[in-house]
């Protein structure tokens, strides 16, 4: 996983599979920059993911919340179509965080 | 086929690799092999964060073929078991927030199979066993 830093903004390129084992790290080096920049948009990008079971849900849901604390919120971006049905099932939709081919939500509210 | 190991965070993903190794035979498209990978990866998940909770125990593999390319898998664990699979099925109930689990460990294995049974005994343990039937693409044998 690479970790973009910029002014206001980080974003953690996942990649490879994201199961309740590999979680873990991803989440530990995300927190680490987030604690340290307190960037006011955390972009996960999913564009390098081959597999995702239900720990990438709580990996977004955590991050949710991390970056609520700062004030600050979550962009997921480039969700791989076979990843689509585990977004759709999670609830995720509701929180408007997932932005989707051609659609640009606001950057910052 | 059976498959046993200890229930390391680091098997999961030998777990479910494992078993789609197994059912490549069949010919499966991308998306069922796909789809019963994140099943397997649910349950096997659920024996390591819950029923060896602090632990590590043995997690058992069945994988059946039977007729019509109709998969059968049972993941079995002698862990803790479940006091209430009805509440433990409920989608985002989860007893590891903390762990970060979403809760939707049964969710997504009832979404991503055709059927999903679960039996489990307090002290004794827990089996999960979810039915796929694949578009199968080759003959039956």
């Amino acid at each position: 996983m690479r970790i973009s830093e910029g002014e206001e903004e980080i974003t953690a390129y996942l990649s490879g599979d994201i199961d309740h084992h590999s979680a873990r790290d991803m989440r530990e080096s995300i927190d680490a920059v987030v604690q340290m920049k307190k960037p006011s948009l955390l972009r996960l990008d999913f564009s390098g993911v081959k597999f995702m079971d239900s720990s990438g849900i709580g990996l977004i849901m955590g991050r949710y919340r991390l970056m609520a604390l700062y004030g600050g919120i979550v962009r997921v971006v480039n969700v791989p179509d076979e990843l689509e049905r585990m977004m759709n099932l999670s609830g995720l939709n509701a929180l408007d965080i997932i932005e989707r081919r051609g659609v640009k939500l606001e950057a910052a509210k | 086929m059976n498959l046993s190991f200890e229930s390391r965070s680091s098997n999961e993903a030998f777990a479910r690799c494992a078993v789609a190794a197994f059912l490549t035979q069949l010919d499966p498209t991308i998306g069922e092999l796909n789809d019963i990978k994140t099943a397997v990866s649910e349950a096997v998940t659920n024996c390591v964060v819950h029923a060896y909770k602090d632990t590590i125990g043995k997690v058992y593999i069945n994988v059946k073929i039977e007729e019509n390319s109709l998969i059968i898998i049972r993941v079995r664990d002698t862990g803790c078991g479940i006091e209430n699979i009805k509440k433990a099925m409920e989608p985002l109930f989860t007893t590891a927030p903390s762990d970060e689990r979403a809760g939707l460990g049964f969710a997504v294995m009832e979404s991503f199979t055709d059927r999903l049974k679960v039996s489990s005994k307090v002290g004794r343990g827990t089996t999960v066993t979810f039915q796929k039937r694949l578009s199968c693409r080759v003959g039956n044998g």
